[in-house]
């Protein structure tokens, strides 16, 4: 976690190169309106919040950068979301192609049940028919990585089920990882779970953002002021508020802003 | 439903819960009610009114629920326990292995027949059970909406066409023209009688595998149709397994079918073009007749038929359930 006086030093959010430009985002259920035209630059290698009251839109967004949000029968979504410089609503974007470099962990941890600790890890390859080579040390070095190789490494054929809540969700974080993708998207992903577990994972998520571009959705106001570096306010389908994390939880611009973070509404 | 009382002892039950609370004044407590605050509390020692009753009625449907249990499972141990009587004396080797013998020699057995009954099984699910998984694929991952509806009404329908209709059906179909019985037009009639079961099996053991598995996979770039092949089908097995086992089951004692499509064979064939013997057929064939012999090898056909279909539930089970289990 970083520390009180890093904090204040954060950089204002346009002066670090993004890696995600959203440009009049627009989503939609049917007739619902859920979000509209959402324009941010999401910082490369930095933790961003996304926080605002249930409903707000919050993950909608979350689930339009990688393109999850038009698989609910129904839902559609226009505008642009560069990541790395391409469109991913352009037409020659295969959104499944888009979904092995934009990651996703879920609320609920959600291992394949069928599938064993090991064959959970490597799920996003061997699913795609691809061979692994050197399998053993890929799920190693994955399971290092979110802290529980020590947990698991003597039960990898055991079923990912058989590990406790916390333990599912950080094997859910090394499927992803496992993919090598560049931005994981976080849904809530620790709302499931105890403070120790939570704990867990939000250390995880410091040392992640040195080689990833994490953007969480969260409902938990101190979490997002203990992990990201930057946040993004929702509130009723439009982005109220963008900035650096101490700045919107200490001197935020909009009372909205103010009002939400200080706990009067919401 | 079944706390509500009958109409005949509804009326007097609510009376005399409420009417002494209502009709006598406060403070003035009828004789032989417990203290406590108010007559309107009943005592929680003190058996209310109507309570009585209530139980009864409660150990009457409880007796009644298993004794409905019970008569489930009567006529299959029956069932088993005649047919092993009647049919255990004619069981041997030569039962398995050797042809039907012509009226008037004793021995022989049915061996073309079990062969028979494989092979009829085997052409069918070759068929079956591909259209039947994908098709229920299709309704539950595929095609949602209207079309999926539509599917789905046909697979009802066709589950309920009588399995006499169908045989006349390939026999039309498949049998007039190719000028003969065969076991090829015997396999399909009875893959049209198993292809909506394992349908609509796979339908709704698919729907039961929860959303977010499905997400989890495509979030981390798996086509759609990998994502229900190797996760939600994959998640379904074990079920639809099971499914799958129960139509192969049904089929495999299926006999009007047969009679216009496979027909009958005394001897030893498993080619495709040519009718083809099966245990139904040959069971019905002998039992019918007015020799002895036959007819004990009838009740030995039924036995090793029930034999059988009782040994592919339970590799359906076993089945099921070696996958992941056993490494837990």
């Amino acid at each position: 976690m970083t520390p009180p006086s890093a904090l204040a030093q954060t950089p204002p959010a346009d002066s670090i190169e993004p890696r995600i430009v959203v440009e009049k985002l627009n989503a939609y259920f049917n007739d619902f309106h859920a979000i509209h035209d959402i324009s941010v630059k999401i910082p490369d290698r930095r933790v961003t919040a996304v926080i605002g009251p249930s409903g707000c839109g919050k993950s909608t967004f979350l689930r339009c950068l990688n393109r999850m949000h038009e698989l609910v029968v129904g839902a559609r979504a226009n505008g642009k979301v560069l990541v790395d410089g391409v469109d991913v609503y352009d037409r020659g974007v295969d959104p499944v192609r888009l979904r092995r470099h934009v990651g996703m962990v879920f609320q609920k941890p959600n291992p394949f049940p069928t599938m064993t600790i090991r064959e959970n890890v490597l799920a996003g390859l061997t699913l795609n028919g691809v061979k692994v080579r050197d399998s053993e040390a890929l799920v190693e070095r994955t399971l290092t990585q979110v802290a529980l190789w020590d947990e698991v490494k003597d039960k990898l054929d055991q079923s990912g089920m058989s590990l406790s809540g916390g333990q599912q969700q950080r094997l859910c974080i090394a499927r992803v990882l496992a993919v090598e993708p560049s931005v994981i998207l976080l849904d809530e992903p620790c709302s499931a779970l105890d403070p120790i577990a939570t704990a867990r994972i939000e250390e995880l998520f410091s040392e992640l953002r040195e080689r990833y571009t994490l953007v969480m959705v969260t409902h938990n106001m101190q979490q997002a002021a203990r992990v990201s570096e930057y946040t993004a306010f929702f509130y009723m389908g439009d982005l109220i508020e963008f900035d650096a994390t101490e700045r919107i939880f200490t001197n935020p611009k909009e009372t909205r802003t103010e009002d939400y973070v200080t706990g009067r509404f919401g | 439903m079944i706390e509500k009382a009958p109409p005949a002892a509804s009326p007097s039950g609510t009376s005399t819960d409420t009417a002494p609370a209502d009709s006598t004044p406060v403070g003035a407590r009828p004789a032989g009610a417990p203290p406590g605050p108010g007559s309107r509390h009943t005592h929680l020692l003190v058996a209310a009114p109507g309570e009585r009753a209530r139980k009864l009625r409660s150990t009457m449907w409880l007796w009644l629920c298993g004794l409905s249990a019970v008569v489930v499972l009567i006529p299959l141990l029956s069932i088993f326990v005649y047919v092993v009587q009647k049919g255990a004396a004619g069981l041997s080797l030569s039962f398995f292995t050797e042809l039907p013998k012509p009226v008037g020699e004793t021995g022989g057995g049915m061996g073309n027949a079990v062969v028979g009954t494989l092979t009829l099984i085997a052409i069918a699910s070759a068929i079956g059970l591909p259209v039947g998984i994908l098709s229920g694929v299709y309704i539950a991952e595929v095609g949602r909406g209207k079309v999926a509806d539509l599917v789905r009404f046909f697979a009802e329908v066709l589950s309920g066409v009588p399995s006499i209709t169908v045989g006349v059906f390939v026999y039309a179909l498949l049998v007039v023209p190719m000028k003969q019985f065969s076991a090829f037009a015997g396999g399909v009639s009875l893959a049209i009688i198993m292809i909506p079961t394992v349908t609509r099996t796979t339908e709704e053991l698919l729907r039961m595998v929860p959303s977010h598995l499905r997400e989890a996979s495509l979030a981390l770039g798996v086509p759609m149709w990998r994502t229900s092949l190797f996760v939600v089908l994959r998640t379904a097995a074990p079920g639809i397994a099971t499914g799958v086992m129960l139509s192969v089951a049904r089929i495999a004692g299926e006999t009007a079918p047969l009679l216009f499509t496979a027909f009958n064979n005394r001897f030893m064939s498993t080619r495709l073009d040519q009718p083809i013997a099966s245990l139904p057929v040959q069971i019905l064939t002998y039992s019918t007749s007015p020799y002895e012999d036959w007819q004990q090898q009838a009740w030995t056909g039924a036995l090793v038929l029930v034999v059988v279909i009782l040994m592919l539930n339970v590799l359906a089970r076993l089945g099921a359930r070696s996958r992941i289990g056993a490494k837990r």
